[in-house]
């Protein structure tokens, strides 16, 4: 199985992006709540 | 949300499934042998960046046409996924190439107008981070992004125009080109599940956007009070 190292690389890697890019989605959407929450308070009428 | 969890569950096992079929289903290739399975990943990949960069260009057209914030988060949506995808062509394409040619890059038609693609992407989202006022920030990157988008047929038509070193297409390829048919099976079964998993990422990015909206008019609403 010449080559299967290349193939397992190419998989891992690739499904590590996605990854990745999900919980940076994650982590900003949840920053912002966390943000969203913060100015309602803040605003007098707590809009 | 309900929604979105299921696309994205639908999403995971399709991925997984599709992951599945290119290496225990589809049969090897006999000149390449065991790293020609990365195409399945590869393309597909490839099919489902040039989807989100398709949407993201309507997102563009319909924004200048209307000036709906709604298109604008659907460019940049349609964007930053793009490029994620476009990011994993990039990387597995030379991890494919190497042990096939003997490089992992060369300056020919196809690779060239990817690499010229990414940046493009890239651009478009630097330019919106250069601009504060919202309105004219989405009006200049819907205008960037009708503009990326004329690289997209070069990148379609790279193969079928020009002698490259990347092979040949093998859908649509005209006479002489193909697959075998269970090798086609799989790659449309590979390009499915990426498309999906463009269209959950893509819809978590979109709301990610109209989130970042809300926040823009609350903040204004607390600096004028």
């Amino acid at each position: 199985m010449k080559n299967l190292d290349s193939v397992f690389a190419a998989y891992l890697i690739g499904w590590g992006v996605f990854f990745l890019f999900y919980v940076s989605i994650a982590k900003r959407t949840s920053d912002l709540r966390a943000e969203v929450e913060r100015l309602k308070n803040a605003l007098p009428r707590g809009k | 949300m309900g929604k979105r969890i299921v696309l994205g569950a639908v999403a995971i096992l399709l991925v997984i499934a599709a992951a599945y079929a290119s290496l225990y289903i589809a049969p090897e290739e006999r000149t390449m042998g065991v790293v020609q399975r990365i195409f399945y990943f590869h393309v597909g990949s490839a099919w489902a960046g040039l989807l989100a960069f398709f949407v993201c260009f309507i997102g563009n057209l319909m924004y200048v046409w209307k000036r709906e914030p709604k298109y604008d988060w659907l460019g940049v949506a349609g964007a930053e996924v793009g490029l994620v995808f476009t990011t994993v062509v990039l990387i597995t394409g030379p991890i494919w190439a190497h042990p096939v040619w003997g490089i992992w890059w060369t300056w020919d038609a196809r690779l060239t107008s990817t690499f010229v693609l990414w940046l493009l992407y890239v651009s478009y989202l630097l330019l919106r981070t250069l601009v504060e006022e919202p309105g004219r920030r989405a009006l200049l990157s819907a205008l960037f992004g009708i503009f990326a988008f004329i690289d997209v047929p070069l990148v379609f038509g790279a193969i079928r125009w020009w002698r490259t070193q990347h092979p040949s297409p093998v859908i649509m390829g005209g006479p002489g080109s193909g697959l075998d048919p269970t090798m086609r099976k799989v790659l449309f079964f590979s390009g499915l599940a990426m498309c999906v998993l463009m269209a959950f990422l893509m819809v978590e990015r979109y709301v990610l956007e109209k989130m970042r909206s809300e926040v823009d008019i609350l903040k204004r609403e607390a600096e004028a009070q």
